[in-house]
């Protein structure tokens, strides 16, 4: 178990450098650069601007500039955001919890359901619900999150007026309820590609399992159908879902960056998406690499519950 | 606690089948799965149902067992059970009298048992889904019961998964299993098959010694005539869906009536007393040199990691040396662990050698880099145990025999008209070129399999496992054709098998194998009637059936001269 995670460790490390030069590459060759905001501003002159990118450090050849953001990174200095001048750390912790809330509700929500439709496609084989399921799924694969966001706030906000069309809850009102109840619509919509996605996986891993001679000699024992089912076959179709829970993350968060924005949710999403527009390159590379840790600590994760969970894995 | 009537009234034949049929899913090869049989376990007694695969006989066990998929339907017929008939009783009756009443043990105990319970949690359930028990005296039955079937250090067992236990073991497990609620009957579906040869031996004994000591009625079912001699106190031959012969065992292993059982007794491999005659004249001139030397091969595998100090050290071939000579087979045979794959591995060159020689002719192939051994290839084929995985199912016959010499440099025209008349040399039809693997049986596809490694004109053929898949009729047709292929090709071959009456028959010398090293070589007559090594004689004695030899052999001679 050291050993592995050791290994993995290393791997990780590694994983972010490459992650995080990429970034820092790409993002710095976009046209305009991070100063194309002020050149708009007609107060600005040329002198102003240069002495902006001399203070922000921004002339010096870009490895250096790369360097020196890696150093900070590692000693705890995530920069300072060219908007408002905050410490990136802070902005970011300030948006991370809507954003977990977002995603945690809506793993909640497709673990549930998907297993659900899953397991009961699989026992069910070819009937009426599977192929309801199947087609459903296609569906929820096929059209895009925002356009489920859409339609929602048009028939439950608009319509129906049942659930807010957008917000995290309502100023002045802080209570549990208000927030569960902005937090609905969001979360399942979110929620709805990946119950597609999960149902699917599980459905085959749960026609692997049921097909397994273990099964017939539960079977055999004289064990009720509910018991094969629940203990023999979920058990066992449960296993490899584990590692594509972790798998699903960074698709969690990109899912999440629409949501959020759709939904006005004041999360990591919009942050992102803002931060581009205001090319505030720090905050920008801060939610990169804070992604790209979420991902790499999500699979981490999986693969140990996996080991802990399956006697026949002892990592090495 | 024990269910079902061990009473005086219990009647004579605990399990009794009439006119049974089942249905197969409309499109299938052929309409009913079973048809019309019929047969009684008579009880205290050991009913074997013997057959190839397809005939119905699993079909049979699962179908007492209430076990059969939802596209298969019993449709006519009666099961008896105990006196109380369970043809179209409601599912939870048949629930209950499943443990309880009728128990069954399966072919394959590495897959089943469940990889995530340990194997005191699968028997407990046994107990507890019947409402038997508090937990702790199912603790206690269920440790006795892990005695009682011979496992070692019971109350550690009963805390173990399945994944560290022995084949044998696990079966053990299975049979302690089954015999928690002390059925009346028990159904046994191939339960040896997978195991090796003297842990086969181990477990029929265990079979019988259970069964007389609790008077238990056994359906077992076997495609073994080898273990129905063994253990059979009376047989019923199953074929393509029907009951072909029925009647004591010994009636039916000595003097059978029906062709279809006279032609399987005659199809078992027997050990053979005299050794097989020289390929030498026939074909290639028999050349002086061995094709392959083989020199002190070593191979150790290593896992884990030695820094964190859990690395575990596995020697799988120990300091091995033969010689392979042109138009002649050697046998490597051995049991699960013995080194045997891992040496036909080795010599095919998908494992590195740790150190020792392979000298093909004047190179030694262990030295070569990748690059200068794909060179020596062709001259090097394999014929792989599963006839079903080993064939890409997407491409055509002719595509999966004249895609490796075309890649070795082989115009496509030459290699086409070699490729159908090597599907005429293996016996197909020249129109198997344009067709797809799933269109064939598994007999055939080993036949295409052979072609395959032929097209390459090899000088060394290595057969890993080639006929263990195979019915015991396809089996004899298979050796045949091997054989046949040495005397006229001359071709040099490695035989690795478990089999022993397999070896013996296609062998000129035999390299038996234990624990990674060579522990006896021989011709087969000295090796298997004279053997030195003591576990050369374990292995002998552990084949089942093997005093039946003799006698149903000419008992078969006899049939067929009638």
């Amino acid at each position: 178990m050291a050993a592995f995670l050791f290994s993995r460790l290393l791997q990780s490390a590694a994983l972010l450098v490459i992650v995080s030069i990429i970034g820092f590459t790409v993002l710095n060759l976009m046209p305009g650069g991070p100063l194309s905001q002020y050149a708009l501003d007609p107060g600005m002159t040329q002198a102003d601007i240069a002495r902006i990118s001399e203070q922000l450090g921004l002339n010096r050849p870009l490895y250096v500039q790369y360097l020196d953001w890696a150093w900070g990174l590692l000693s705890g200095d995530w920069g300072t955001s060219f908007r408002d001048g905050s410490p990136v750390i802070q902005v970011i912790a300030r948006h991370v919890p809507a954003t977990l809330l977002l995603m945690g509700s809506s793993t909640v929500i497709a673990v549930a359901v998907g297993t659900w439709i899953g397991i009961r496609g699989a026992t069910h084989r070819y009937s009426g619900f599977d192929y309801v399921a199947t087609v459903g799924a296609m569906i929820a694969l096929s059209i895009p999150t925002f356009w489920f966001g859409l339609i929602g706030i048009y028939v439950f906000s608009l319509r129906l007026d049942w659930l807010p069309a957008g917000n995290m809850y309502t100023i002045g009102d802080g209570s549990v309820l208000n927030y569960l109840h902005h937090l609905i619509m969001p979360s399942v919509v979110l929620a709805l590609v990946h119950i597609a996605i999960w149902s699917r996986f599980m459905r085959g891993a749960t026609l692997d399992a049921i097909s397994q001679d273990f099964v017939k000699t539960a079977r055999a024992k004289g064990l009720s159908e509910r018991r094969v089912v629940m203990k023999h076959v979920v058990g066992n179709a449960l296993l490899p879902m584990i590692t594509l829970a972790g798998v699903q993350v960074p698709s969690l968060l990109t899912g999440a960056l629409v949501t959020e924005t759709v939904f006005t949710w004041p999360g990591m999403g919009r942050l992102f998406l803002d931060s581009l527009g205001y090319s505030d390159y720090p905050v920008v590379m801060g939610l990169l690499m804070f992604s790209a840790l979420l991902t790499i600590v999500a699979n981490l994760v999986a693969d140990i519950t996996v080991a802990l969970v399956d006697p026949r894995i002892r990592l090495a | 606690m024990v269910a079902g009537g061990q009473s005086a009234s219990a009647p004579a034949i605990a399990l009794s089948v009439r006119g049974l049929t089942v249905r197969l899913p409309d499109g299938m090869e052929r309409r009913h799965a079973i048809e019309d049989i019929s047969f009684d376990l008579p009880r205290g007694q050991i009913l074997c149902v013997i057959g190839e695969s397809g005939s119905g006989k699993s079909v049979t066990a699962n179908t007492v067992m209430g076990l059969l998929p939802k596209v298969m339907q019993t449709s006519a017929g009666s099961i008896t059970l105990e006196g109380r008939e369970i043809v179209g009783i409601a599912p939870e009756e048949l629930r209950r009298l499943r443990g309880q009443v009728v128990a069954m043990i399966f072919q394959d105990p590495l897959s089943a048992l469940n990889p995530l319970m340990t194997v005191g949690a699968q028997i407990d359930e046994t107990m507890a889904a019947h409402g038997i028990g508090t937990p702790g005296t199912r603790r206690e039955r269920a440790i006795a019961l892990l005695t009682e079937v011979g496992l070692p250090e019971p109350a550690l067992m009963y805390h173990q998964y399945p994944f560290r236990l022995s084949g044998g073991q696990r079966q053990r497990v299975m049979i302690a299993m089954a015999l928690a609620l002390e059925p009346t009957v028990l159904i046994a579906d191939e339960p040896t098959t997978a195991l090796d040869v003297t842990t086969q031996a181990q477990i029929l004994a265990l079979i019988r010694e259970i069964q007389r000591r609790k008077g238990m009625s056994v359906l077992f079912i076997t495609h073994d005539f080898g273990v129905v001699a063994e253990i059979a106190d009376s047989v019923v031959v199953m074929e393509k869906g029907h009951v072909v012969e029925r009647g004591d065992a010994e009636k039916v292993l000595k003097s059978p009536d029906h062709p279809y059982t006279q032609r399987l007794i005659a199809a078992v491999p027997h050990l053979r007393a005299e050794d097989r005659p020289r390929a030498a004249g026939a074909g290639a001139p028999a050349k002086a040199e061995p094709v392959l030397r083989v020199r002190n091969l070593v191979k150790t595998y290593r896992s884990g990691s030695a820094l964190f100090g859990t690395q575990r050290v596995v020697p799988a071939v120990q300091d091995v040396t033969f010689d392979v000579w042109p138009g002649r087979t050697l046998g490597i045979v051995g049991e699960s662990g013995s080194g045997k794959s891992s040496l036909g591995r080795l010599l095919i060159r998908l494992m590195e050698v740790d150190s020792g020689e392979i000298l093909f002719g004047d190179r030694d192939i262990a030295a070569l880099s990748d690059a200068e051994f794909r060179g020596l290839r062709p001259k090097i084929q394999m014929i792989f145990q599963d006839p079903f995985a080993s064939l890409n199912p997407r491409m055509t016959i002719g595509t999966i025999l004249t895609v490796g010499p075309i890649a070795h440099g082989t115009r496509a025209a030459r290699a086409r008209d070699e490729a159908k008349a090597l599907l005429d040399l293996v016996g197909l039809d020249a129109r198997a070129f344009e067709r797809y693997p799933h269109e064939f049986s598994g007999g055939q596809r080993q036949r295409i399999g052979i072609a395959r490694a032929l097209m390459f004109k090899p000088e060394l053929l290595v057969a890993d496992e080639a006929v263990s898949a195979l019915d015991v009729s396809i089996q004899a047709q298979i050796l045949e054709l091997l054989d046949g292929i040495q005397r006229e090709t001359g071709v040099a071959m490695i035989f690795i098998t478990h089999d022993l009456r397999v070896a013996s028959q296609i062998c000129d010398e035999i390299a038996v194998m234990q624990k990674g090293r060579i522990v006896e070589f021989g011709r087969p007559s000295r090796i298997f009637f004279h053997p030195e090594a003591d576990y050369t004689r374990e292995l002998v004695a552990a084949i089942p059936g093997e005093h039946f030899g003799e006698q149903t052999r000419t008992a078969a001679e006899t049939a067929a001269r009638a």
